[in-house]
């Protein structure tokens, strides 16, 4: 028994696999369907998320329940409508009318009025508005009760004659990299990473499956071939269309979403395929456990797609998460695959800042290729 | 009838003889539903700071520990210039870059008004989001209460805090902040001691008081999983016939197209009901996620949401000829559900082309429902719209998948 990694007995015979890699080509592109598929998903979904998806909270709805009526009321009225964080809802007339409301999800806050507001205000100097949110949304309420509070902040100041207020401290704020707090910049990169990712491990997993479920693999595996030209071959198709998809997402990620690559191409190009290689080698990891084309796929995409989404990073900062969490998301090679494409894409900064990563990755990739290699089994049972 | 009882008898033998499948269909979801709502946590509370002192002065110190006191943020560099402060921010070393100007303390009494300035890493726009809110309301806190010891302490120790030029000042703010000077009127005067009128705002969190973003996240979660466990498994499942040629024994018997497909859904639809009867038990049992409303309402929806996504897959599967299309279809389906109905991000900050395009969705219906029954208890009135939505899209796709479907190839 010769373990695929020693191969003393000839040299690499150079025809052989190429005809071999020639065959697992034909296999990819007589499946049109598929191809289709692994070419329009990217494009499709880069397109999609780079044009949708964003983080900007406004437009949001609330409702106001004035039971004062009264001219102050009518200008902070004035003020919430005027604003774009604001969609201003018909008034509502009693509590239950509230609670239906937040039930059905028609608004997302209600600001209310107590009865004699200005009076109040003019006669004790002191009201109070209550504002309800709905917090199923945590995030939501906070960011939007403290658009509210802003609001009435800047109406007191205009109350206390503008600069009337003593010992003003005025934030300035700038927004770096992305000031028009678009989802692009941060989606692109993670969906980059996610579909890489997930297309090269399903890929390679369910092509090797298949062979073993429809039998051809063992009519490879008695053939003179040695176990890693059937791995390379195997590799070879889904390498390049990973590589043809990674160009196409570039491309339009800078025409279309205003991402160009602000750092060298050629240092994202040769992390991109370092992680497309750690992608194949889970896949080829994947298909040695597995016996049937649906378990292959179970594990690859339902197994692997949540956990992926989730510990890349791009979408819940990975710092928030316990200890455990953090630890586990170290061995997610997206997750390092990710902070790549930011530094190198986004920021624009060069080899000395990523090296780290490149490291870990390069690590990964060979650990993983190693490991599969060893287990790839020579017979089927 | 008896038909539809020895196919349904047929797919539940296939699927319960199966225990590779079914173990991972039934344990690979409690596994992420106890692990996921870890990760997926945005109470924004670590946020890494860059701090450039320039003033070294009481108010800056001041202003520095109380930024770090709030728990929000996390002090992790202190540098001598904004452009050291600048490149951590480039380093993903800090989020956020707050500068404190040169004579910040001494500006502040003498012109009355100064600038902090802040930089934000806004790549993430959530989290840029949220740290300016939260810097922007530790600052208005931080100027109200020296604004308070500013007016109270002329009267009592003198000149200890400001430098000469305090006495001026302290006229033209009035007697009556120095008389009430102590405990009551600190918070009552929020606010400047002078007698403009002043409103407050008391805000209440309804549903989610202790904003715990877990009860907001393990619903959707859920649907995510019974979703890609269930739900897609018929596309699968009929394709696998097809590929194993098996399908062509069944197209010669003289079972209906009908019955042939209701007994390919059914069996998902149980297992999709198990599964999300599983996710329940083990949201409230690790995140003390009870419903609120009626569970009727939430197994209804349920089997209206099962009945729209089977359809799907089956739509799938009348489009595909080898398991490797059905995936790479429903791969392409699931990701799109996943990023855009609203279980990560929010689809109300979508332009309306593309919440046109989501209300077609049906994850993004059910999720909604999910979030409405579980945190606000609302009932079947409430939902009204989001059942017909997705009994509607359920029809089309069914209806769609049945005249797609041939018996013959």
């Amino acid at each position: 028994m010769s373990w695929p990694g020693t191969l003393n007995v000839k040299p690499i015979n150079m025809k052989q696999l190429l005809i071999f890699i020639r065959k697992e080509f034909l296999h990819v592109f007589r499946d049109r369907k598929t191809l289709l598929m692994l070419f329009g998903l990217p494009i499709a979904q880069i397109v999609l998320f780079g044009f949708a998806l964003s983080n900007e909270i406004k437009d949001s709805k609330i409702v106001v329940a004035d039971y004062s009526k009264d001219a102050v009321t009518r200008q902070i009225i004035n003020k919430i409508a005027s604003s774009k964080y604001f969609d201003l809802e018909q008034s509502l007339q009693s509590a239950t009318q509230l609670e239906t409301a937040f039930k059905k999800g028609t608004i997302k806050m209600a600001v209310i009025f107590p009865e004699n507001f200005g009076n109040d205000l003019i006669h004790t100097g002191k009201a109070t508005i209550q504002v309800i949110a709905d917090a199923s949304d945590p995030n939501l309420a906070t960011t939007i009760t403290n658009y509210i509070t802003q609001i009435i902040t800047d109406y007191n100041a205009q109350l206390g004659n503008n600069s009337g207020q003593p010992l003003q401290i005025v934030p300035e704020v700038q927004m770096l990299y992305n000031p028009e707090l678009r989802g692009a910049p941060n989606f692109v990169p993670g969906v980059m990473a996610l579909v890489l990712m997930l297309v090269c491990t399903m890929m390679t997993s369910v092509a090797i499956v298949k062979e073993k479920e429809l039998g051809t693999m063992e009519i490879l595996l008695v053939s003179p071939f040695k176990t890693i030209y059937i791995i390379i071959a195997k590799l070879a198709p889904n390498l390049i269309i990973s590589v043809i998809n990674l160009f196409i997402i570039l491309i339009l990620s800078s025409v279309f979403l205003d991402l160009p690559v602000k750092g060298s191409v050629l240092l994202l190009v040769f992390d991109s395929i370092l992680f497309i290689l750690t992608s194949l080698s889970i896949g080829l990891l994947l298909s040695i456990s597995a016996k049937t084309q649906q378990a292959a796929m179970m594990g690859s995409l339902m197994g692997m797609m949540l956990p992926t989404m989730l510990l890349t990073g791009f979408l819940f900062p990975i710092e928030n998460m316990p200890l455990a969490m953090q630890w586990l998301s170290n061995i997610v090679p997206s997750r390092w695959y990710f902070i790549i494409i930011k530094k190198v894409m986004l920021k624009g900064l060069g080899f000395s800042s990523v090296w780290k990563e490149t490291l870990i990755l390069s690590g990964m990739c060979l650990l993983l290729f190693a490991i599969s290699l060893r287990r790839f089994k020579i017979r089927l049972q | 009838m008896s038909t539809l009882s020895f196919l349904l008898e047929k797919e539940f033998r296939q699927l319960l003889r199966n225990k590779q499948l079914l173990r991972t269909l039934l344990i690979a979801p409690v596994i992420q539903l106890i692990l996921l709502p870890l990760a997926a946590d945005y109470s924004v509370k670590n946020i890494s700071i860059a701090v450039v002192d320039n003033d070294h002065s009481t108010f800056s110190r001041k202003l520095i520990a109380k930024i770090t006191a709030s728990g929000h943020f996390k002090l992790t560099g202190y540098t001598a210039s904004y452009n050291e402060a600048l490149s951590l921010v480039e380093q993903d070393k800090a989020d956020l870059a707050l500068q404190i100007p040169v004579d910040f303390e001494k500006g502040l009494v003498r012109e009355n008004s100064q600038k902090l300035y802040v930089a934000i890493d806004a790549i993430e726009g959530t989290k840029a989001n949220l740290g300016g809110a939260y810097l922007s309301s530790i600052v208005k806190d931080f100027n109200e209460d020296i604004r308070v010891n500013w007016q109270s302490a002329p009267a009592m120790a003198g000149g200890a805090t400001g430098p000469q030029n305090l006495n001026e000042r302290s006229s033209n703010e009035g007697p009556s902040s120095m008389v009430s000077g102590k405990g009551a009127t600190f918070q009552t005067s929020t606010v400047s001691g002078d007698d403009a009128p002043q409103i407050s705002v008391a805000s209440s969190n309804w549903y989610n008081p202790f904003m715990n973003f877990k009860l907001y996240m393990v619903p959707a979660i859920l649907v995510t999983l019974v979703t890609a466990m269930a739900a897609m498994q018929s596309a699968f499942n009929i394709v696998q016939e097809k590929e194993s040629g098996t399908i062509e024994q069944i197209n010669v018997t003289p079972i209906k197209k009908h019955i042939f497909i209701i007994g390919k859904l059914i069996p998902f639809l149980v297992l999709g009901i198990v599964i999300f009867t599983i996710g329940l038990g083990v949201g409230k049992l690790f995140y003390g996620v009870t419903p609120v409303g009626n569970l009727a309402v939430l197994y209804a929806s349920l089997i209206v949401y099962l009945f729209a996504m089977l359809g799907l897959g089956l739509l799938i599967s009348t489009y595909s000829g080898t398991q490797q299309q059905a995936m790479s279809l429903s791969f392409f389906f699931i990701n799109i559900f996943n990023m855009m109905s609203g279980v990560f991000s929010s689809v109300d900050s979508m332009p309306g082309w593309a919440q046109a395009i989501v209300e077609t969705f049906p994850p993004s219906h059910f999720i909604k429902i999910m979030r409405m029954v579980v945190l606000k208890g609302s009932g079947f009135g409430d939902i009204g719209y989001h059942l017909a939505a997705m009994a509607l899209i359920g029809l089309f796709l069914n209806t769609w998948a049945v005249l797609n479907y041939r018996k013959t190839s």
